[in-house]
């Protein structure tokens, strides 16, 4: 046959060899993703046998050949509550079955190891809380919940690695989150989903899963030197925030020390409690997460701080369990190289 | 398959075209350009969207060719971001939403409840002029440096990031909305005023029916879109910051405004295909359509769920768990109506006579391609299975399922059953039947290589893609070539009877609707006098008793 057509040949051959229905299963959630598929491809086939089977049936025992004349019949209220009835039931337990994934899927565990990604076009930035950068690519050790937290710079754009069967859009504004716990170690494709302009067909790379040695490996060669929350005091002190938020009795920002987590009596009467996408809006939009009890003196930080270094001030404020580490950018100032001359604009050196 | 046939055409030997018909009945291109008939209008749209139609599906072509090899070497990202918008935006705005309403709908819902005309003759000449000026604007967008949104237009990419003819092409979606608006505004009047004495509403053909209820998407959607458009426009030019997070906007708020449209529309395309299909299969199959009732309270049903159920589309991007869960039970009830009307055609078979024409062999097509269609929208509609499927091919392939598969099929078991009518003249039944079964073994070598593709993570909307998924692709690619050809016959054949067909008389099927009851092609008014309607739709022993009242007249003045 292969001289017949090489080339129609090799492609089938090439087929056959690699031929897969389904992505590799990576993660824990992928093998419960494709028991729901399963079934429902099952029911589905179902569904399609038997309404080629009615349609080929009735055509060929009721053409005109064999059935000239037609009877006439009204309906049949059985039947129509039979099939009403039957694909409701089915589809409601994929409704219930396909929820209880979907909420695993956006339920991070609380154990979950954090990490920030930052889409922008064309590219996927991953922050490690250890202050390792990553530019289309992901490491993850297996065996480890892993939380992403996800924010656009720009348009939307859409985290999905199909072995994981996993995919979230990162969108600008807000933070999104998603998780999975890998467990085969191997490299996988990353992709960006959400069309996002020009380059959106090659917005993507490798998702790199290790065994927790080979990450801690790579966490220790990786490193940038600051962490994350490191990266944030820094940034803290190069925006003096240290000059209202602060310990001291008249001080004009709330203190920050033990905020992360809490419930926060606003101004405007409500209480909110006090996580990523609090923190976020009270440095962008501080008029609106005014702290009950203090003057809305705040300025704006928009288009300040890239999504990084907000990233960072929040990483920094979570890690602040006490007023102690404000007190020592306040009081050192002169051990960071960035703090030099402090009454220069707020913004200098951050962006 | 058997060749029997329920085709009684006149006596081709004394039979001539009638004098007057409302297509000789004034001449000149005026009295094309000015005319308030329904009918005249139908045919203008049906020479318009044949074009835009072809358009779109060059577009098709060159994106089936770019996906041939895994890199973007046929043209640049850029350009192929454009081809596919362009895709998107013609066969959606310009193609699906007025194919059978603005060409079959127009030409036949006034004939079925037995009008002169619809109830507002100008209102239709107008929103087809809409409808002109958006499809001139939408290509002078394109020949100008097209739009890279995708047809979704969506925010910030449409209002901030790129520089090509957003507003432009916004522009003309939003004027075609009207023509839209219009057209289903002037179907709902003429179902409500216009019915013939006797012509209740449980004796409606199912068709007016389905119309009926994609008029009541259109007149209420629509308007939401054209919001839409507009606040996308006045964010690129003002800024005003609706959808901007930096201003206090939230981008997803697009979204919701998008779909709430975006969502309807598909059913306002599937809806009036829904209505050729019940005609088509109970002409042929010579039964009342099985479950009348059902049928049509599924076409309602589907009209008001398919509100409320526009945020699947959204689930990955941020929604709150439980209105994703909300949503999906919903959009489960959704799927249920469509169901209802499968089994019912499947059980209006059920100890008929059936033969098989084209038009029941493009309805066979179209109950088969969309039970596919249907299906693989629960596992989009679920809101755990959408995580994996979503943005992939999968998605392409359940839409293109739905549109092509279903729509497009109804639109052509439509055209070729209505042909003598508008015309008075038959289609050649054996090319025609070969190019629907080439259309069907086309479309399931397209699109179905995408189901597997989309399961396996290729993202949609990609120039450029890894190598493993190039053999499905190039399976796609050689099915979508051989579904040209099934667009491309018809044409041909459909021009050439014009001048060769056969004459078809009053009645080929001998089918029961108004619309047969009349000369083909019909006179201006319709009808000679006014019907007055005593029996219900699809009444077979009716129109055998009439056919026996009209021998014995005959057989009497002899």
């Amino acid at each position: 046959m292969s001289h017949i057509s090489p080339v129609i040949w090799q492609f089938l051959v090439k087929w056959m060899t690699n031929f897969a229905i389904i992505p590799p299963e990576a993660s824990k959630i992928a093998s419960e993703m494709d028991a729901l598929l399963f079934f429902m491809t099952l029911v589905s086939l179902f569904g399609l046998t038997v309404v080629i089977i009615l349609l080929v049936t009735f055509s060929s025992l009721y053409s005109r050949e064999r059935h000239p004349v037609a009877e006439q019949i009204e309906g049949s209220t059985l039947l129509e509550a039979t099939w009403t009835i039957i694909p409701l039931g089915l589809f409601l337990v994929m409704f219930v079955w396909g929820a209880t994934i979907y909420f695993r899927v956006f339920t991070p565990p609380p154990n979950a190891m954090k990490i920030y990604v930052v889409g922008k076009q064309w590219m996927w930035k991953a922050e490690h809380p250890g202050g390792q950068h990553e530019i289309n690519a992901l490491h993850v050790p297996t065996g480890q919940p892993v939380e992403l937290i996800l924010i656009s710079q720009d348009v939307f754009h859409s985290f999905s690695v199909p072995a994981f069967r996993v995919k979230r859009e990162a969108i600008p504004g807000r933070y999104n989150t998603v998780w999975f716990e890998a467990t085969a170690p191997g490299t996988y494709h990353l992709f960006c989903t959400q069309y996002c302009g020009t380059a959106h067909s090659v917005m993507g790379g490798d998702v790199v899963v290790q065994t927790p040695e080979d990450y801690q490996k790579w966490l220790a060669q990786s490193t940038s030197g600051t962490s994350l929350a490191q990266n944030g005091e820094r940034i803290f002190s190069s925006l003096s925030c240290a000059a209202c938020h602060n310990d001291r009795p008249d001080a004009r920002g709330p203190n920050l020390a033990n905020v992360y987590g809490a419930k926060l009596p606003l101004a405007n009467g409500r209480t909110a409690v006090v996580d990523d996408e609090f923190l976020r809006n009270a440095i962008l939009n501080p008029s609106q997460h005014l702290t009950e009890g203090y003057a809305p003196i705040m300025p704006t930080y928009q288009g300040q701080i890239s999504e990084e270094g907000i990233i960072s001030l929040i990483e920094y404020i979570k890690n602040l369990d006490s007023n102690y580490r404000i007190q020592q950018t306040m009081t050192t100032p002169d051990l960071l190289p960035e703090s030099h001359g402090k009454a220069a604009p707020a913004a200098q050196g951050v962006k | 398959m058997s060749t029997d046939t329920i085709v009684k055409l006149p006596d081709q030997a004394t039979a001539r075209m009638p004098k007057v018909s409302y297509l000789n009945k004034e001449h000149g291109i005026l009295s094309w350009l000015l005319t308030g008939d329904h009918k005249r209008i139908a045919m203008l749209y049906l020479i318009s969207l044949t074009f835009f139609f072809f358009i779109g599906g060059a577009m098709a072509g060159l994106i089936r060719l770019e996906l041939l090899t895994p890199q973007s070497d046929l043209m640049a990202m850029d350009t192929y971001n454009k081809v596919f918008t362009m895709h998107g935006v013609i066969m959606i705005f310009f193609f699906l939403v007025p194919s059978v309403p603005a060409t079959l709908g127009n030409f036949l819902i006034p004939m079925m409840i037995g009008a002169k005309d619809l109830a507002l003759p100008k209102i239709n000449l107008l929103s087809w002029y809409l409808y002109m000026a958006g499809g001139a604007l939408a290509l002078y967008a394109m020949i100008t440096g097209g739009v890279d949104t995708g047809w979704t237009f969506t925010t910030p990419l449409s209002t901030h990031y790129v520089n090509t003819n957003v507003i432009t092409t916004g522009l003309a979606a939003f004027i075609a909305g009207f023509s839209s608006i219009f057209t289903g505004l002037n179907f709902i009047v003429t179902i409500h005023r216009m019915r013939a004495p006797g012509m209740t509403w449980f004796r409606l053909p199912l068709y007016v029916w389905s119309h009926y209820a994609a008029s009541v998407l259109m007149v209420l959607g629509t308007p939401v879109v054209a919001i839409a458009i507009v606040l996308v426009a006045l964010e690129r030019t003002i800024g005003i910051g609706v959808f901007d997070p930096t201003k206090g906007g939230d981008p997803l708020l697009f979204q919701h405004l998008f779909w709430f449209y975006s969502h309807p529309a598909v059913y306002i395309m599937i809806l009036p295909g829904m209505g050729v299909v019940s005609e088509v299969v109970s002409t042929f199959s010579r039964k009342r359509v099985f479950g009348y009732t059902a049928v049509a309270f599924s076409s309602v049903a589907i009209a008001i769920f398919g509100f409320f159920v526009w945020a699947h589309h959204m689930y990955i991007m941020g929604l709150s768990n439980y209105s994703a869960l909300l949503f999906s039970l919903l959009t489960m009830l959704v799927a249920v109506p469509s169901a209802i009307k499968i089994f019912n055609w499947a059980f209006t078979l059920y100890k008929g006579s059936i033969t098989f024409e084209t038009p029941m062999l493009y309805a066979f097509g179209f109950m088969g391609l969309f039970t596919i269609g249907g299906l693989t929208g629960v596992f989009l509609g679920v809101s755990g299975t959408d995580i994996h499927l979503t943005e992939t091919y999968f998605i392409v392939a359940h839409f293109h399922f739905v549109m092509v598969g279903g729509m497009l099929m109804a639109f052509l078991a439509g055209i070729h059953f209505w042909w003598p009518k508008m015309t008075g003249r038959m289609y050649p039944e054996k090319i025609s039947q070969l190019a629907a079964v080439t259309t069907f073994i086309g479309f399931n070598f397209t699109f179905f290589p995408q189901f597997m593709l989309g399961m396996l993570g290729m993202p949609r909307r990609y120039a450029s893609y890894p190598a493993e998924f190039q053999i499905l692709n190039v399976f796609s690619t050689a099915g979508a070539s051989v579904l040209g050809v099934g667009y491309l016959l018809p044409v041909l054949y459909l021009v050439w009877s014009l001048k060769y067909g056969a004459i078809a008389g009053n009645n080929p099927w001998q089918a029961t609707g108004l619309e047969w009851q009349t000369q083909s092609p019909p006179l201006t008014e319709n009808f000679e006098k006014l019907p007055i309607v005593d029996h219900d739709a699809y009444d077979y022993e009716w129109l055998e008793r009439q056919n026996q009242i009209q021998a014995s007249e005959v057989s009497s003045v002899r």
